[in-house]
């Protein structure tokens, strides 16, 4: 019999024929994850790997933050002894290093990692085995950088490592070599994770969810991963210019060999910059879907928002000689970037005031996550504003290097992402964990990180007109810096207390909060659809999508597909625009390939600090990994016939 | 939540080409990432090159023979990838299985010269920042070449055996063929880049 000549029929699929139960019971034998240490480390669920990247970089968030307490209690005083001058430089360079490469990057993309999917309305993420590969090389990079760091050979010349003060001359020894080989870990990651992301929103979206309907966080992260797509190579470029001149003989950056410095800070923010927006955007789609819940309508101005969002990733990318203000670089130059840098406030702006808008138009249910949102509004506007003022370049001359940047750039950030990002803890943890937080730790949690967050960053913008300089491991008391340094501190030790609350409050909530149910907020969008937590194979029916917000348009009635195989891992692929249904596809099983292709590349990577030539041996236990990632399975059952189109 | 069964999708196919499928936009994502270093690699020469007042400073450029030899193989190596990719679309296991093997041999053929290219460059990566950007330029094209060939060497031995029967594998040739046409379009611009322009200049 040809392929072509037989009828799918004879596999069990979801649908009509198959009774409710049966399906579900099914179709988790086929997608659940094994149980105990074998199950934990093959697993290619998207939400167990999303889960798991979550709270790994949320547990980088805490290191990151108690490197910062070191910092605030060494300068709480003037002439601290807590601190020496070459830790400092450690601390400061793991503090910025951890939350850029290892907490803020990763955390958005383990947020998509988990919602896309459900949000697209589809059993799993696009290619989960690189997924898997992903995480567990995400994870070995950031351990070898603590580890590197418990043994003093952290990073020394700040997360942007500056040559030459990056370089073989200023830092001999290991240190910057770790750090450059911790980019290419969470590089590899984040490239990873970009291409998922991407093609599951273009391929794997729910029937009908044409691109005019797709939710504004997934327009968000699709937008974001493009940027990673563009942006990371550049870094990785970098990265490897400055290991190479570090450790054979390269001159990239050596002056006296024709080399420029100057080479690395362009190429250090031409990523740098969008790099800020990677951080950003998935962010503001976070607001997006907070905002539409809460209100209890869909975000005013939906195809405004989008543009925004291509518009701010598009002028992300023409900023980055605005950090390089003070190199004396030609006028006509400086003047483009100093125009583009004041124009990215007009797509901030018209988000801003479409939420303004549709919270005007709602009926604002003034919960947790609202709560954050409105602390990012606040923020994230008055970052905003010393924004503007340093793309001036006088202004900028003055305050160059000194805490007002400081000062900016934390209210851009942890506005800008890191509120939104607890909102976004507080809304979606029901659907992750099944319970419900609690609602008054949530309101002190918030009071304390806001009171706390302006406490401790509003004094550094003073300080820094007067002309305190960023990354000083001390000052004398004769400048007069002191009491608005232990200011800050306070304001810090603040934040701890509403982090730590925050923690409590996961962790009573776990074992007592409320049941949450499917819906707890009311919500439209397709991740609400299934239980919380939501079975493996995530929804028992793919859903059809008929407007932005299906379970609102539904009511109550949600339409659905039916006749994938509920024997064999089986996804649906629409087409890019439309969502028109196109193929079934198979989707790969749970393996230990990825596990252990990520430990022979992580061999390969250490290795090279080390000596050149592990990137030769490397490369074969890398190789025979890859070779068994993509070398053909057994199906469990004998393989459908072909059928083609 | 009720739901209400409005379409039956299993009759849909469970394979297609090109952009119906996962892995062809997983790979036109990674020739985007790959193609992008490249450009930024170009940029770095070009930005290196301003730095200079003689490019090359003080030796004779890349000798043309091997890396000319290099493009003629390239550009002359889209034929037969265009046939395997026509062969894998039609189904035709005998001849995607030659194709694959022809693939085969000429990514060798392409490594054995990029050896003898390495050793014309009249340049050393430690000799100064022109060196430094030469060598890693052609030490990336360098890596492509050797991923694609230890790709094909693995689809070859696929093919060539009992998995070669699984449609997949077909999809797989494809694949592999746009990956090259990758390499290949990458090629050219670093061929100028590399010969030419120091002669140019």
């Amino acid at each position: 019999m040809s392929p072509k000549d037989s009828h799918p029929s004879d596999e069990l699929r979801d649908g009509p024929g198959l009774n409710e139960d049966e399906t579900c019971r099914r179709l988790e034998r086929t997608w659940g994850t094994a149980p105990g240490l074998w199950g934990w480390l093959t697993t290619v669920d998207h939400k167990l790997i999303g889960r798991r990247y979550i709270v790994t970089g949320f547990v980088f968030f805490l290191l990151g933050g108690i490197l910062a307490l070191l910092m605030r209690l060494q300068l709480a005083q003037p002439e601290g002894t807590l601190v020496g001058p070459d830790r400092y430089n450690q601390i400061f360079s793991m503090h910025g290093t951890t939350m850029m490469f290892l907490f803020a990057v990763p955390i958005m993309e383990a947020m998509a990692v988990y919602l896309v999917p459900l949000m697209v309305g589809t059993r799993n993420i696009a290619f989960p085995r690189l997924n898997a590969f992903s995480y567990w090389v995400y994870l070995a990079g950031g351990i070898m950088l603590y580890v590197a760091f418990l043994l003093n050979t952290g990073p020394e010349a700040g997360w942007f490592s500056y040559v030459p003060l990056s370089g073989p001359e200023y830092s001999p020894g290991k240190r910057t070599d770790f750090w450059a080989q911790m980019i290419t870990f969470t590089e590899v990651a984040a490239l990873a994770v970009a291409v998922e992301v991407i093609v599951t929103v273009l391929k794997m979206r729910a029937p009908g969810m044409s691109l005019n309907r797709v939710p504004l966080f997934v327009w968000s992260m699709l937008v974001t991963s493009f940027m990673v797509v563009f942006a990371m190579p550049s870094i990785m470029l970098a990265s490897s210019f400055l290991i190479m001149d570090r450790l054979i003989g390269t001159h990239f950056f050596n002056p006296a060999e024709g080399g420029d410095p100057l080479l690395w800070q362009h190429l250090f923010w031409f990523f740098g910059h969008p790099e800020v927006y990677i951080i950003f955007l998935p962010a503001l789609g976070m607001v997006s879907s907070i905002v539409a819940a809460m209100a209890r309508r869909p975000v005013f101005g939906h195809l405004p928002m989008v543009l925004a969002l291509i518009a701010t990733a598009f002028l992300g990318f023409g900023l980055w000689v605005h950090h390089m203000f003070a190199t004396g670089l030609p006028r006509l130059g400086v003047s483009y970037f100093t125009a583009a840098s004041m124009m990215i406030a007009i797509p901030s702006g018209i988000q801003i005031f479409c939420w303004i808008a549709t919270l005007w138009d709602g009926q604002p249910q003034w919960r947790t996550p609202l709560l954050f949102v409105v602390g990012f509004v606040v923020i994230f506007v008055l970052g905003g504003l010393t924004g503007v003022m340093l793309a001036s370049v006088p202004f900028d001359q003055q305050v160059h290097d000194t805490y007002f940047v400081v000062a900016h750039f934390h209210y851009v950030l942890i506005g800008g992402a890191v509120f939104p990002l607890f909102g976004a803890f507080y809304f979606w943890f029901p659907k992750i964990t099944g319970r419900m937080l609690s609602e008054r730790l949530g309101r002190w949690n918030f009071g304390l990180f806001f009171v706390g967050f302006n406490v401790a960053f509003f004094p550094m913008h003073l300080l820094g007109m007067v002309g305190m300089p960023r990354r000083v491991y001390t000052y004398p008391a004769e400048l007069g810096w002191a009491g608005m340094n232990l200011t800050a501190t306070i304001g810090a030790l603040m934040i701890a207390a509403g982090v730590a609350l925050f923690i409590v409050n996961v962790l009573v909530s776990l074992r007592g909060g409320r049941i949450a149910g499917p819906n707890p907020w009311g919500a439209g969008t397709l991740e609400w659809a299934t239980s919380s937590p939501p079975p493996s194979y995530n929804f028992a029916h793919i859903p059809v999508v008929e407007g932005l917000e299906p379970l609102w348009d539904s009511r109550g009635r949600l339409p659905v597909v039916h006749g994938l195989r509920v024997e064999e891992r089986e996804v649906l692929l629409t087409t890019v625009v439309d969502a028109h249904p196109d193929l079934r596809e198979p989707s790969p099983r749970p393996t230990i390939w990825p596990l252990l292709s990520a430990l022979a590349i992580t061999v390969l990577f250490i290795g090279s600090i080390f000596t050149p030539s592990a990137v030769v041996w490397g490369s074969i236990p890398l190789a025979v990994g890859l070779i068994g990632w993509f070398w053909p399975k057994r199906s469990r059952t004998p393989t459908e016939p072909v059928v083609e189109s | 939540m009720e739901r209400n069964f409005v379409r039956d999708v299993s009759h849909l196919p469970t394979h297609g080409h090109g952009p119906s499928n996962l892995t062809w936009w997983g790979t036109i994502g990674f020739i985007l990432i790959e193609g992008f270093a490249f450009v930024l690699a170009g940029f770095t020469y070009l930005y290196l090159m301003m730095q200079f007042q003689h490019w090359p400073p003080g030796m004779p450029p890349p000798e043309l023979l091997w890396g000319t030899l290099m493009t003629v193989l390239l550009v002359l190596s889209l034929a037969p990838n265009v046939w395997a990719k026509r062969m894998a679309e039609r189904e035709d296991v005998p001849r995607s299985r030659i194709a694959v093997l022809v693939m085969l041999a000429i990514g060798v053929l392409t490594l054995v010269i990029r050896w003898f290219e390495f050793t014309v460059l009249n340049v050393l990566w430690d000799s100064n920042a022109y060196g430094s950007i030469i060598w890693t330029i052609l030490g990336l094209h360098t890596l492509h070449l050797v991923t694609d060939v230890g790709d094909t060497a693995v689809l070859a031995v696929l093919i060539l055996t009992k998995h070669g029967k699984d449609p997949r594998r077909l999809g797989d040739v494809t694949d592999n063929a746009m990956y090259w046409n990758f390499v290949v379009a990458a090629w050219v611009p670093i061929y100028a880049l590399l010969y030419l322009l120091p002669r140019a200049v």
